[in-house]
């Protein structure tokens, strides 16, 4: 009976599975294609496509069409300097009957809310091209503002992505600028800058093939914003190199259009879009997930995965748990040497055993040593329905088996409460930070009125307190049991 | 290879996906501009890509690419994509005898052969890259550049006996290498061109004369291909010459 309800319930939930989207994919309905950087204007996330549009979202989660872009054309990106949104875009272009002339133009407009009074776009001009013979298609601009120059990247495969210089003030290109060949057999390039070196990153592959496309995210790194670029093994971007970003996983294919989006606090991640996105029809779709970087390279993060996990602290190596009574597990008397007879397994503690002397109601937490018992282990779920950050949903955090949640207090405690109840403060916001470790916070701000962090106070404390990113304090790393 | 047109495939894809397509606001038309008249109308040479190959023997670059080459004008091989190029597709397609002596002939400047009808001809070139730019060689003479194989040979003088070394090579997109006419390489699928994307298996160099011949099969997009010899370390090899003869 239990073996039939189990398997009629899994059948009833797969048509549901194969319509509904996955899990890790930004709720609404954010079909694109070559999205630009995706940036905030007055409270909103903005990002604009191929032909014109693109998305608005509240939170950086859901999101929507809405966003207006005229004049067409191909691969946008924006960029934001003073009171000015600078948006670039190609028309022409991109081979075969587009040719491979095409004009790279510039406008600016004051905000990216096409309701507001002060939405106009003024136009810049020309600032780049390509005649349709030479060794460059100017399509996919993408700009960078560094140390008070503004440049932009252009390009695609046929030839060479460039780079010039734009004047930061008007947008138009400086004059008697000359641009620089950086990189072949990329397009869909963007540029960072980071600690003394410039980034400049595309995808190698092939776009617009649906699941078959093999676009992968690439970079290589210069000192001077006009190159040399070279990856990771010394090879020059102008000979085929780049390391690898980000590429297909999961259910997603062909990923390409990097664009930075930096939250601040050590929190970093990258928009881009997959050519096809396999649950969603294998349409090209938005997506948003964690940049980390290691050595002095950008490293493509993935969307948190639920499960159940040790809440470990950087700062202790403790775990996160109940304070609740450690229960012994009998295994008799301790044995050294080898064994005398058969040898057999030990079963880990169950959650029964655990919590027969766990109290009905709240229960503080602390952290400890961590033992892999049921009071240390957690269940993350995302939660339906509840909102977002940029690129997750938020979650709840529940003792593995049990509804009993992790909750904050109004005075900037954390507590396990009884049952989950979708109360602001538990709903949890999990961004991974750029050195690979975690911040966690509630959703709700609580009396502070601004976000606070789950941190290690103590060794063995824990509090919600505002997030230094220079501490290790306030880092977390989720370890599968 | 990629450059499937990204306009094109756009285009192709809200054909497929039409009642979504329709569902939704009607895509304006992507917007062409006007190729400059003057640059499209202008003679085409193989300059700058190539000059005509010298009397004397030439040597790899500083970092071991082969730069002389006779490269045979493209052979017709009508390919919309590049996806197609899988291991199987590529070597029944290179394989296939399309001239006589095709694996075996060292060719001279201006010698000619005839594939279906059309006659080709060799050109004894220098790229002035560390690449062979495909497109560039057949767009300026004129001829097909898109949905064709090249055939390139060329011949590698080594001062000594060398029995570890390796062919390297990129090649955008697929492309087969034979040396002394042995397959000793093969890049396949939707390839792009990087250095030392693909390393034979070791090889031996004879002293004296190798002949390294290539074949590079594409759809639409750019064509090329860089090729040296390096050693275990992925160091280029030393001292070699280059001759056609």
């Amino acid at each position: 009976m239990k073996v039939y309800s189990v398997a009629a319930t899994v059948l009833a939930l797969l048509p549901l599975a194969a319509c509904s989207p996955a899990f890790a994919q930004l709720a609404g309905e954010p079909y694109i294609h070559d999205p630009s950087t995706v940036i905030q204007s007055e409270g909103k996330y903005y990002t604009f496509g191929t032909r014109g549009g693109g998305l608005i979202s509240d939170d950086g989660y859901t999101w929507h069409a809405g966003a207006e872009r005229p004049g067409g054309g191909v691969a946008p990106d924006v960029i934001k300097l003073g009171d000015r949104y600078y948006v670039a875009y190609a028309v022409g272009g991109g081979g075969m009957n587009g040719g491979h002339a095409s004009n790279v133009k510039v406008m600016w407009n004051k905000t990216l809310d096409p309701k507001s009074p002060d939405f106009k776009f003024q136009d810049v001009g020309v600032v780049a091209s390509s005649n349709g013979v030479e060794d460059c298609d100017a399509i996919d601009p993408a700009f960078l503002y560094a140390k008070g120059h503004l440049w932009l990247s252009y390009g695609t495969y046929f030839g060479f992505i460039r780079i010039v210089e734009l004047d930061p003030k008007t947008g138009k290109r400086l004059v008697g600028n000359k641009p620089v060949d950086a990189a072949i057999d990329m397009e869909a390039t963007d540029l960072m800058y980071r600690d003394g070196w410039y980034y400049l990153l595309g995808t190698h592959g092939t776009c617009c093939d649906g699941a078959n496309s093999t676009y992968n995210i690439r970079v290589g790194r210069s000192r001077n914003p006009t190159g040399p670029y070279l990856d990771h093994m010394g090879i020059p971007l102008l000979k085929g190199g780049g390391k690898l970003v980000a590429g297909a996983s999961n259910r997603h294919i062909g990923l390409g259009h990097f664009g930075l989006l930096d939250l601040g606090d050590d929190v970093q991640k990258f928009s881009m879009h997959y050519e096809a996105d396999m649950d969603r029809d294998g349409r090209s779709v938005l997506d948003i997930r964690p940049l980390m970087w290691r050595d002095g390279w950008p490293v493509g993060g993935d969307h948190f995965e639920p499960g159940t996990y040790e809440i470990q602290s950087e700062r202790s190596g403790g775990a996160l748990e109940l304070a609740v009574d450690f229960v012994r597990i009998e295994t008799g008397r301790m044995r050294w040497g080898p064994p005398t007879g058969t040898v057999k397994p030990i079963a880990n503690q169950t959650l029964d055993q655990d919590s027969a002397k766990w109290p009905a109601g709240i229960i503080p937490v602390d952290m400890n040593d961590y033992m892999v018992r049921p009071h240390q282990l957690w269940t993350i779920t995302p939660v339906p329905d509840a909102g977002g950050y940029p690129g997750d949903p938020y979650f709840k955090i529940t003792i593995a088996g049990t509804d009993r949640a992790l909750a904050a207090t109004a005075n900037g405690d954390v507590q396990a409460v009884p049952s989950f109840s979708g109360a602001p403060e538990q709903l949890w916001r999990i961004d991974q930070l750029i050195d690979g470790t975690y911040r966690i916070l509630p959703k709700a701000t609580l009396n502070t009125g601004e976000p606070l962090a789950l941190t290690a106070i103590g060794a063995g404390t824990p509090a919600l307190i505002k997030f230094d990113p220079k501490s290790d304090r306030a880092k977390w790393n989720f370890r599968k049991p | 290879m990629k450059m499937i047109s990204r306009v094109m495939m756009l285009q192709a894809g809200c054909l497929v996906l039409q009642a979504a397509c329709l569902a939704q606001a009607p895509a304006p038309p992507l917007a062409h501009a006007a190729p400059d008249r003057a640059a499209a109308d202008a003679p085409r040479t193989l300059v700058p890509y190539f000059i005509p190959a010298g009397a004397q023997a030439a040597t790899p670059d500083a970092d071991g690419f082969i730069r002389r080459w006779m490269l045979l004008e493209p052979i017709v091989k009508p390919n919309r994509t590049s996806t197609v190029f899988t291991g199987s597709y590529v070597r029944e397609a290179l394989n296939t005898q399309y001239f006589p002596d095709q694996f075996t002939v060292v060719p001279h400047k201006s010698d000619k052969v005839t594939v279906a009808g059309q006659e080709l001809a060799w050109h004894a070139l220098d790229s002035n890259n560390f690449d062979v730019k495909l497109f560039r060689f057949a767009y300026g003479l004129n001829k097909t550049t898109y949905g064709v194989i090249f055939w390139a040979v060329t011949v590698v003088d080594s001062p000594r006996d060398i029995k570890n070394a390796r062919l390297a090579v990129g090649s955008n997109s697929a492309s087969m290498w034979w040396l002394n006419g042995d397959n000793v390489a093969g890049l396949f699928d939707d390839r792009r061109m990087v250095m030392d994307d693909v390393l034979s298996d070791r090889v031996r160099l004879k002293k004296g004369r190798n002949v390294l011949r290539g074949a590079v099969i594409n759809g639409p997009g750019l064509s090329d291909f860089c090729v040296r010899f390096v050693d275990d370390n992925g160091n280029p090899i030393k001292g070699l010459t280059v001759t056609l003869q």
